[in-house]
């Protein structure tokens, strides 16, 4: 069992999200992460679903994917040759005792204090997984309140991209489902 | 021309051709009904008891015909009727196409009378679905849901339309088929180029060639692909014998010599023992369900898998392929067939005809009225010729074992989702799509009730459909798992209701007849199949202690059978 990054391109109406977790749930496939959010062509949204599972699973994966009339494409990104992050804001406990302690780990992670107040500070991060589990695991002896993250999104690496444009019109796509 | 959306709804049912529709009015589908009412000249509206009824009638009706089938319900109640029937379509991929009313725009999300998000409900058991809120989408819409249920692997498809949509005005453009499929797909070239398939056929040809003992496994993708022709030149030039999926039976002749019968749980030891033993299994439109393999890992064990399917996603599902081949099943196997060699495979075939002369199904012939001396009478009256419909348990199964389906689309039953009460409006729909054929649903008691209010629109329509009542008081299926594996705790399956079946059927309108011994099977059937326009019900009195054998003990392997 490994993690895979998808990024899925899906007609932007409504309902087609639902019908993408729907499928993940009933099929009993896992979601590590699932971020959503519209592309250079506002008729496209650009799932990224982060999944763990061995070759069976990500193989069933897209091809039950590939059979919802929504989805465009399915691409699954090689983590070795793509740029992935996540952002998280957390929000840890903080006294004068422990701030400056705490405003140096937000240093070293190159992260960001976006909030304060007398005894928590916010902090926004955007990085790789490992990235933001880190800080998390550094700040976890101060306590953390509360933590919320966006999922993770990837883009390939180089020249490479997953044109929208050439996709085939819609008659034609459903016609291979 | 401007139309409404009722009017443009039976338009564009017009331009799909559909001729017939099955349904049940409500308040969200006035306007709907009112335009159907103004059309009835062009379109027939067939009203059933219940919306599920019209739903198995939609769907009975697009599997004896090969056309798509139509149902119609109102928001709430009597579109969530229909997701049983739905269900039953998606799980046997028969072309449907559903059309619920729903609440006016205003008042959606509301909570408002008979409002439920059957979009929401029906997303795991459609191929597709929709919501129209604006008219300008509708037409687009309905020809799209016709495309997609019938294209690729078919399956049903809902349309929800808001009140308000039905009444409101819109230009209509009518649509013509012509050059592209259904007014909304593809130019023949298109078509053309998207029938492509990745497939090595030279390498299929070969593991094919070098196969001593190969075992084609037909499912019901066959009979849907029209590839049944394709199947047995196949298995006469390279004699392979062949096997059927419960959804496969009439894809290849029950009548053949090749045939080995039904696989699986209730597969014939024939068919069980060769896949067992066999070292290629050719398997075609079938998707290898645990009612077929039963234990996974001894499945097959001895064989490599050819896999030949359209959807890719059965590809390695549920069992490991060697080799496969996605697409039109048709194409690829001619493009097989033509090169295989032809081989005569005598000691293969030999084993196989000693396993069918050593195991035939089989029965107690002791003068005791049997449901498999019943279906056996069924099929010499019939000369094999009716369209079977089932209910599901061991009326199916008999059904299943002792007919002789020769061409596809004879045998009409719930596969994939086993519905119980499925087989009256199956019929109902089968018989009007096709009523040059006598049309049989097996049935039992337990299903039989659950939909029997179908009897009263087999009746209205005039449907001389023939109800063969398999009656012994028991829900007999599960009652025999409970003595073979429940140490005979019979929990809730003697039903024993004082129900009184000749007059039920009587009291619908309908002939009701009494069957109690082996010698009056063969006059009741004959008044039966002689009726013209009334529905016939036989109400045959078996014992409770019935079996379906052969029969797989839950988690073994296929050839671990008890007979008896």
């Amino acid at each position: 069992m490994s993690k895979h990054i998808l990024a899925v391109l899906v007609e932007n109406h409504a309902g087609v999200l639902s019908r993408v977790s729907g499928l993940f749930s009933r099929r009993g496939f896992n979601i590590d992460s699932l971020a959503v959010g519209v592309t250079e062509d506002p008729a496209v949204s650009r799932i990224t679903i982060v999944v763990e599972g061995d070759e069976y699973i990500i193989e069933q994966v897209g091809k039950q994917l590939n059979k919802l009339i929504d989805v465009i494409k399915i691409r699954e990104i090689d983590k070795g040759d793509s740029v992935s992050r996540e952002l998280a804001l957390i929000k840890v406990a903080a006294d004068t005792a422990s701030r400056s302690e705490i405003l140096q780990l937000v240093e070293i992670f190159r992260a960001k204090i976006v909030d304060v107040s007398a005894n928590t500070l916010t902090i926004e991060i955007s990085g790789s997984l490992d990235k933001v589990k880190a800080l998390e695991d550094m700040l976890n002896p101060f306590g953390i309140r509360e933590i919320a993250r966006t999922g993770m999104i990837a883009l390939e690496r180089g020249s490479k991209y997953i044109s929208v444009a050439d996709n085939a019109a819609r008659h034609k796509r459903i016609a291979a489902k | 021309m401007k139309l409404t959306g009722s009017e443009i709804l039976v338009e564009c049912l017009l331009e799909q051709g559909v001729d017939t529709v099955f349904g049940f009015p409500g308040g969200a589908v006035l306007n709907i009904y009112d335009a159907l009412y103004k059309n009835s000249g062009r379109i027939r509206h067939i009203l059933t008891s219940h919306e599920q009824g019209a739903a198995h009638a939609a769907d009975g009706y697009a599997r004896a015909s090969g056309k798509t089938g139509v149902c119609i319900a109102t928001s709430g109640p009597g579109a969530t009727n229909l997701v049983t029937g739905i269900a039953t379509a998606y799980m046997d991929s028969v072309p449907l196409v559903a059309f619920t009313g729903q609440v006016a725009t205003s008042l959606l999300g509301k909570d408002s009378f008979q409002e439920v998000d059957i979009r929401g409900i029906t997303m795991p058991i459609t191929k597709h679905n929709y919501i129209v809120k604006d008219i300008s989408e509708l037409a687009g819409v309905i020809r799209e849901a016709f495309y997609i249920a019938k294209e690729g692997r078919p399956g049903p498809v809902l349309v929800d339309i808001c009140k308000d949509v039905t009444a409101a005005a819109a230009e209509y453009e009518p649509v013509r088929a012509e050059n592209t499929v259904l007014g909304i797909g593809l130019s023949e070239a298109e078509e053309a180029g998207i029938a492509e398939y990745s497939s090595d056929i030279a390498a299929i040809a070969a593991m094919i060639n070098k196969s001593a003992k190969p075992v084609i496994l037909s499912g019901g993708g066959v009979s849907i692909a029209g590839a049944c022709d394709e199947v047995r030149a196949l298995s006469e030039k390279a004699s392979i014998p062949v096997a059927t999926t419960l959804m496969g039976l009439g894809s290849f002749p029950g009548t053949h010599s090749c045939f080995t019968g039904l696989l699986g749980m209730h597969g014939s030891r024939t068919s069980n023992m060769a896949v067992s033993e066999a070292d290629l299994i050719i398997a075609v439109g079938a998707r290898f369900s645990d009612r077929v393999m039963s234990k996974v890992s001894e499945f097959a064990a001895r064989a490599e898998i050819i896999h030949i399917d359209i959807d890719a996603a059965e590809i390695g599902k549920n069992i490991r392929a060697d080799l496969a081949a996605v697409g039109n099943i048709r194409k690829i196997l001619r493009e097989v067939e033509a090169a295989v060699e032809k081989k005569d495979r005598s000691g293969w075939i030999g084993k196989i005809s000693e396993w069918k002369r050593d195991f035939p199904l089989k029965y107690e012939k002791d003068g005791v009225l049997r449901p498999q001396y019943i279906v056996e009478r069924i099929y010499e009256l019939t000369k094999g010729d009716a369209i079977i419909t089932t209910e599901v348990g061991q009326n199916q199964l008999w059904a299943a074992q002792y007919y002789k389906y020769t061409r596809p689309r004879q045998f009409i039953s719930s596969g994939g989702l086993g519905t119980m009460g499925y087989g009256l409006g199956a019929a109902i729909g089968a018989r009007i799509a096709r009523p040059d054929k006598t049309v049989i649903d097996i049935a039992g008691d337990g299903s039989f009730r659950m939909n029997c209010i179908e009897l009263a629109t087999a009746v209205e329509y005039r449907l001389p459909v023939v109800i063969a009542l398999l009656n012994n008081s028991v829900l007999g299926m599960v009652r025999q798992w409970q003595d073979l594996f429940y140490d005979k705790r019979y929990s809730s399956t003697t039903i024993d209701r004082a129900t009184d079946f000749k007059a039920l059927a009587e009291a619908y309108g309908a002939v009701g007849i009494n069957v109690t011994g082996i010698d009056e099977v063969d006059d009741a059937l004959m008044v039966a199949f002689a009726s013209k326009d009334k529905p016939v019900l036989i109400n045959f009195i078996i014992d409770r202690d019935e079996k379906v054998f052969p029969i797989v003990p839950p988690g073994a392997a296929i050839d671990n059978l008890i007979e008896e």
